[in-house]
């Protein structure tokens, strides 16, 4: 099975007034292809620390993150953002759309790092997917948080990526919209991407292929 | 998508945002389109006013040069001609010549058609004793103009009549003599044919006679002891010429400057010249104070406006920072390139310059010169407000573009 996010002994502290906040320490991981893995942990355990450091945004004191093969924090910074928008897909509890842009444009603002031709035609065949087609020019403060949650999942698919990562997606949503959304991050994976998802939704991890539990940034389970 | 979709989508949604930063660019173009406006209307103004002034001072000018030619004619009795040996000391001591001359030499003078002589007046003048009054007075014989060209030119004085006599101011008040009354000089009888108004010089007592009798009475039968000459314009610089043709035909007589009303008119008249080309140049320093004053008001205003301007579009892009903190973070997880961020606000300070120069050139020309279309002065503002705009975002813009999206996410 090919992997597609590996980290090996990663380790991220942060310094503070009051001490030193050990939010990720000594963390390796494996997911491969097709792999659906769910994170727990209570808050604080460092859980969001360590989607960011798989996902490119926040480099590790320590230890190795690869991703599809390559090392990312090697690269230059627009090297890495280069390797974000290819690669990687974000799903956050908050959606973090834009709220000027109209559900099409939202999508699309993840084509404005890649700049692939068919980036319409793959959002619109999204937005369709994700039963948003008639929401195509609503803005988001017009649309239920449901909507706003697969306008997000839509935008983080645009740009075919391999790996996605979900910071507590269903948090904000009803039972039916979690279902939705945990329904699309299982075909993700079942289309040969990597899912890597942090929550505190025990129904969440049910549903992934592997349930890790994280506490003072440490990883058990799995 | 691009960055400026995203711009265009962004003002659209923050219209009083970016209406401040547009009213904020429009002041300081507005400032500064006014102020030089004011100041080429105010050379133009300048120009026209002077030019105004120097049509009307040249107007003013060639009518002063035909009153001053009219007055010449009238009144002046420009040049003085004496026998050589005659003191000047002695003529201006004595109020007449002791010395004599042919009185052919008038007659001469005459015949010669000196072109720059239009009237010749012979005469004899003595300070004598009036015996039958007690009275000193000056004699003055004339036999009127020595005709020039022909009988038929105008005379500028009339001759005195053989038997006749006429009085100074002084004289036939103190007298107490009326036109026609009859009156013994120096034991010949006259009668008065005319009485000269008060002129307040040594004309008050001057007795004027005809010419041949002030030579019998003086016993200086054909002489005479002066010759006045009038000349037109001989006033200004041609008083040389003339002494220079008249020695020439009188050779044993003197020149002299006669100092007459018309030298003194047309002294005035320079005076009056010289005045109106001061009273020029002292509207040209007026409107220069005025528009070094502008200047200097429009040095100061222009760059205290434009600086507020800046800073308040520095602000307004620090609020807008802060303001998309969430979108910078997502944007940048989406993997938009810390420049690209960098652009899409100082693309948005960009189009606030381009509209804010555009209104604010609009306003300026407006309020000063009602829409004058200047090119040069639409192309430099619509090049100098947008980079005045990214410079004063371009902090701003840097924070935003330097901003860690994983601290952003993290904290939202």
């Amino acid at each position: 099975m090919e992997t597609i996010l590996e980290l090996r002994d990663v380790q991220k502290h942060f310094r503070r007034p009051d001490g030193v906040v050990r939010a990720v320490e000594s963390v390796s991981l494996r997911i491969g292809a097709g792999e659906f893995v769910a994170v727990q942990g209570p808050s604080g355990s460092g859980k969001t620390t360590l989607l960011m450091a798989a996902g490119v945004l926040m480099q590790p004191d320590s230890g190795t993150v690869v991703v599809t093969g390559e090392e990312p924090y090697k690269l230059s910074a627009d090297g890495r953002a280069a390797f974000r928008a290819t690669r990687i897909g974000f799903v956050f509890q908050q959606f973090h759309l834009v709220h000027y842009l109209n559900v099409l444009d939202n999508v699309l603002t993840a084509a404005l790092a890649s700049q692939s031709a068919d980036a319409k035609d793959r959002a619109r065949e999204l937005i369709g997917r994700f039963g948003l087609a008639s929401r195509e020019s609503h803005v988001p403060s017009e649309l239920s948080t449901g909507e706003r949650q697969r306008v997000a999942l839509a935008r983080a698919l645009l740009n075919r990526p391999r790996l996605l990562l979900a910071d507590e997606p269903t948090g904000n949503l009803d039972e039916e919209n979690g279902r939705l959304v945990l329904d699309c991050l299982g075909g993700f994976a079942k289309e040969g991407g990597a899912v890597l998802l942090v929550t505190h939704d025990p129904k969440a991890a049910q549903v992934s292929h592997r349930a890790l539990h994280m506490e003072n940034g440490r990883l058990t389970g799995g | 998508m691009n960055i400026g979709r995203l711009i265009i989508r962004e003002i659209l949604f923050r219209k009083l945002s970016f209406a401040l930063g547009v009213l904020s660019v429009l002041a300081a173009v507005g400032c500064l389109v006014g102020s030089l406006t004011s100041l080429r209307q105010h050379d133009r103004r300048t120009e026209q006013i002077i030019a105004a002034k120097q049509a009307e001072t040249r107007e003013k000018m060639e009518l002063l040069a035909d009153d001053y030619r009219r007055i010449t004619l009238k009144l002046g009795f420009n040049v003085l001609i004496l026998p050589k040996d005659q003191k000047l000391s002695d003529l201006y001591a004595e109020d007449y010549a002791s010395k004599y001359m042919p009185e052919e030499f008038a007659t001469r003078l005459a015949k010669s058609r000196v072109a720059t002589i239009n009237h010749v007046l012979p005469s004899l003048q003595q300070k004598v004793k009036w015996p039958e009054t007690g009275r000193t007075i000056l004699l003055m014989g004339v036999r009127g103009e020595v005709y020039l060209q022909s009988a038929r030119q105008k005379p500028l004085l009339q001759p005195v009549q053989a038997g006749t006599i006429v009085l100074g101011a002084e004289l036939h008040q103190s007298l107490k003599l009326k036109t026609g009354d009859k009156t013994r000089l120096m034991g010949r009888e006259f009668t008065v044919a005319k009485l000269n108004d008060e002129r307040g010089t040594k004309d008050d007592i001057t007795v004027w006679i005809n010419l041949a009798e002030a030579q019998a009475m003086l016993g200086k039968e054909g002489l005479i002891n002066g010759i006045l000459a009038l000349d037109c314009t001989c006033a200004d610089a041609r008083l040389p010429l003339i002494r220079a043709e008249i020695e020439k035909i009188l050779p044993d007589t003197q020149v002299i400057e006669f100092a007459s009303q018309a030298i003194a008119r047309a002294e005035a008249r320079r005076r009056a010249s010289a005045e109106a080309e001061a009273a020029i140049e002292r509207e040209k320093q007026g409107r220069a104070r005025l528009r070094s004053e502008r200047e200097s008001f429009a040095a100061v205003l222009v760059p205290l406006v434009v600086i507020g301007c800046a800073v308040w579009i520095g602000f307004l892009a620090l609020a807008n920072v802060r303001e998309r903190r969430g979108e910078i973070g997502v944007l940048r997880a989406l993997g938009v390139r810390a420049r690209q961020i960098l652009w899409l606000f100082l693309g948005r300070a960009v189009a606030m310059g381009v509209a804010g120069a555009c209104l604010g050139y609009a306003a300026g020309q407006a309020a000063i010169a009602g829409m004058e279309f200047d090119a040069p002065l639409l192309l430099a503002v619509l090049a100098g407000a947008p980079l005045l705009a990214a410079m004063a975002s371009w902090v701003p813009a840097l924070l935003a573009a330097q901003q860690d999206p994983a601290d952003i996410l993290r904290q939202e």
